[in-house]
């Protein structure tokens, strides 16, 4: 091993260190950002060191793709607004797929070039799945991102779809295993036409996979996705013979599952449910039952007036407080409230937002301090003792038919328990149903009033309110 | 490499994967995904060996491509981390900037605590009303 090859495979040793170091230290929220900082020390470590493999042609070109990269990035990254972070990491996610998928096709085009280049069934069989789950999340990565980003609106659907679809993965397999073959000299190797057709097919599965799925269950997607990308940089990671490729891609790999399972369970559905079922914008099955009975609304200065008096406060933000851009405001009341004595918590349910641990994403930028913030378990004892719980732009989160209506599309879900505190004051910007499209018997309850108001607009009036007591 | 040798550091890496990412409070869930992405966005290394023994045009026009991707994932999912985790801030850091809020009201400590368990957030409250 040359002097150059030692310090090459070194700075990667280090950078997988690093990375798993930068990982761990995100189990607290102080020590986060350093970890990360870290991480991406390694990550440049790693980039330079490998510029200098011996044997390496066309570096002029690397460094100016590289710059390309980076600058489209840094001009993206910068301004996307907190909202738009869940689509942002679905791009870059694709972004990760769609390499992993190109260096696989370089290797198979190479493979299928050179007649005495016969690759090991191992080699082969990790090149072409890699190749195959990163062209899958490319193209469901792009679909995902324009979901979410309002560019594909419509949800494709037609009768017989999953069926067309797992003929679409059918022939990307088939496709994938003749490579093998012509990569192990099993086949003649039918060269970069094939390689070619594999990879597009793969990309058009991805595609048509993601477009049925709706909006509400992009999360668990992306997720998934971020799973998948992690899993065709390790395989390609072997291919190549980097041991960091292989370490980082399978950390975020199991990271992405995880996080998948997680999030899939908050809603209380199985994976292959929100892949295949279509739900999330147009449901299926037997209507739930119409809600009888009639709400309550109450005026601005009544609520203030409730609110300065309480002693303990529970805000319960859904997306519609951030569709609204009302964060700041309404962190502008719950700190006129502490100054009053009242003591004020927000509970964040898991699927709040857009992607697991968004609405603390979109609290934190508000300046609401990370310790004021309870997840479901911890704040769902604590209603029983709240004098007010404000539900503020969320509906499916609090929607008592999760537990008392087996037909509701979200049954079984688990909610925020607002309905135990002695009064709650739900700010809704008008009569409709929530995101999933479920009407919510909460709203219809003896201790419940409603603020139909814009997020913004309630959230001023209210601290107007309380001001002039 | 041997195919063994691999297998083994695939198992080892998952398996750290794993417990690393459990240890992560449910708060940093979104920062979490987004550095995940960015780990990944190592990918750039191999990008950048697969341009450099590219032999003919089409190897090289797609090495470049998988670089300016891999670039872009590398640095997408940095900056979007550290911007979002720049905004995470405890009471006490916040009092320290004028905040109005300061240390008063339902502010704790132990928000560092693991959540242990995935995916077990929420079943015990779906449980605990008949």
């Amino acid at each position: 091993m040359s002097a150059v090859d030692a310090i090459i495979k070194t700075s990667y040793f280090a950078t997988a260190v690093l990375f798993i170091a930068g990982l761990r230290s995100m189990s607290s929220p102080a020590t986060a950002r350093r970890g990360i900082v870290w991480a991406g020390v390694g990550m440049s470590v790693a980039a330079a060191a490998t510029l200098f493999t011996p044997g390496m042609h066309h570096r002029p070109l690397m460094v100016g793709a590289v710059v390309v990269g980076v600058a489209l990035a840094q001009w993206t990254g910068q301004r996307v607004p907190m909202t738009g972070m869940p689509q942002m990491i679905a791009l870059f996610n694709g972004m990760g797929g769609g390499a992993a998928a190109a260096i696989a096709a370089v290797e198979l085009i190479k493979g299928g070039a050179a007649v005495a280049a016969r690759r090991p069934a191992d080699v082969a069989i990790l090149a072409v799945v890699g190749a195959l789950i990163g062209a899958v999340s490319f193209g469901g990565s792009l679909i995902a991102f324009g979901k979410l980003q309002g560019l594909v609106k419509r949800v494709l659907s037609f009768p017989g779809q999953n069926v067309a679809d797992l003929l679409v993965l059918a022939v990307a397999v088939a496709a994938g295993v003749l490579v093998i073959l012509g990569e192990t000299g099993a086949v003649t190797h039918l060269g970069t036409p094939l390689v070619a057709a594999f990879i597009a097919i793969a990309f058009v599965f991805g595609i048509l996979m993601t477009l049925p799925i709706g909006g509400a269950d992009m999360p668990v997607v992306i997720s998934l996705y971020n799973a998948l990308t992690g899993l065709a940089v390790a395989f390609e990671g072997y291919v190549l013979g980097n041991p960091a490729m292989i370490i980082a891609g399978m950390v975020v790999g199991a990271a992405g599952t995880m996080l998948t399972q997680l999030m899939a369970r908050a809603m209380n559905r199985s994976l292959s449910n929100v892949l295949f079922s279509g739900f999330g914008d147009a449901r299926s099955g037997g209507g739930p039952a119409a809600v009888a009975g009639a709400s309550r609304p109450i005026d601005a200065d009544d609520a203030a007036i409730m609110m300065a008096y309480a002693d303990k406060l529970v805000i319960v933000p859904g997306y519609g407080m951030a569709v609204a851009q009302a964060q700041h405001k309404v962190w502008e009341l719950a700190q006129l409230l502490i100054d009053r004595g009242v003591q004020v918590k927000f509970a964040i349910h898991p699927v709040a937002g857009r992607m697991p641990g968004h609405m603390n994403v979109l609290l934190a930028e508000a300046g609401v301090p990370y310790d004021f913030i309870y997840d479901i378990d911890d704040i769902n004892p604590e209603f029983a003792t709240t004098d007010v719980a404000l539900v503020i732009g969320a509906n499916d989160t609090v929607n008592l038919a999760a537990r008392t209506d087996p037909a509701s599309p979200i049954y079984g879900m688990p909610i925020l328990d607002v309905g135990r505190a002695r009064n709650v004051v739900v700010i809704k910007r008008g009569a409709g149903a929530g995101f999933a499209g479920v009407e919510n018997p909460l709203f219809f309850a003896d201790n419940v009033r409603m603020l139909y108001r814009d997020g913004q607009a309630a959230a001023a009036e209210l601290i107007r309110g309380i001001k002039s007591l | 490499m041997s195919g063994w040798t691999a297998l083994y550091i695939f198992m080892l890496a998952a398996f750290t994967g794993y417990v690393i990412i459990a240890a992560v409070p449910v708060i940093l869930h979104t920062p979490l995904m987004s550095g995940a992405n960015f780990v990944h966005g190592i990918v750039l290394v191999g990008a950048m060996v697969t341009l450099g023994f590219a032999r003919t045009p089409l190897e090289e026009a797609i090495g470049v491509f998988a670089v300016v991707l891999a670039a872009m994932n590398v640095h997408g999912g940095y900056v979007v981390t550290v911007r979002m985790l720049a905004m995470f801030k405890s009471s006490r850091e916040r009092g320290a900037n004028g905040s109005a809020a300061g240390v008063a009201g339902g502010g704790r400590d132990d928000v560092s605590r693991a959540d242990g368990k995935p995916g077990e957030a929420g079943e015990t409250s779906a449980a605990d009303r008949p």
